[in-house]
């Protein structure tokens, strides 16, 4: 298989709305390029895609300076849950939930907004990334 | 002036990346075999990605022109 046909497998794990938005990029861009994608979410990145919150403010990583930050939040790019939409709707992409994340944050699958595909636990996670990349974000 | 003609405008100026490239997606998905497509992006991003999606998903990358402060991309449907 041509390693641009391989799937792209990204573990979320931050979720601040700068780091999701930097994967939902990726996400679309792959997509777009007919890779298969997989996301899987864990601690602070599954939290953000809670159906109540997922359209609320995720502030911004430790990274973005007190110069940076306006600048960033004023950028007029689409939201990262919009782009995740357009991945899927233009490609294969799947959206799993870490099980043991959402053990965690004692989550059911009825507080996840609807973009989450489902719940799995990270062999079978790994298992679908097969020998594409793994991207920790 | 291109002398193509065109089917479809798309004026995605103003959109940051990949906004333009997932427009045009958009639109090739719901046009006819044949149509020609002139999407106008001032993004950046577009002139590496628009190019790189035409040519993976085998579709005609027509003409890439310069404008004022913008680009147009003329893309043709082919399959």
């Amino acid at each position: 298989m041509e390693e641009q046909d391989k799937p792209l497998s990204l573990v979320l794990f931050s979720g601040t709305d700068d780091k999701l938005n930097a994967a939902a990029v990726l996400t679309v861009g792959a997509a777009a390029m007919g890779r298969p994608v997989n996301v899987f979410l864990q601690y602070y990145a599954l939290d953000a895609f809670r159906a109540a919150r997922i359209h609320g403010d995720h502030a911004l990583s430790p990274e973005a300076t007190a110069e940076q930050a306006p600048i960033v939040r004023a950028h007029p790019g689409q939201h990262w849950s919009e782009l995740l939409r357009q991945a899927k709707d233009v490609g294969d992409v799947s959206i799993q939930a870490c099980a043991l994340s959402m053990d965690m944050f004692h989550l059911t699958r009825a507080d996840l907004d609807p973009l989450v595909d489902g719940v799995e636990g990270v062999a079978a996670f790994m298992a679908s990334a097969a020998d594409g990349q793994v991207v920790f974000v | 002036m291109t002398t193509a003609q065109i089917d479809k405008t798309i004026d995605a100026r103003g959109m940051a990346c990949p906004g333009p490239l997932m427009n045009l997606i958009g639109a090739i998905r719901q046009g006819a075999v044949g149509d020609t497509f002139d999407v106008l992006s001032s993004d950046e991003g577009s002139k590496t990605d628009i190019p790189a999606w035409v040519a993976k998903a085998k579709h005609e990358l027509v003409e890439v022109r310069p404008d004022e402060g913008y680009t147009h991309f003329v893309v043709r449907k082919v399959r």
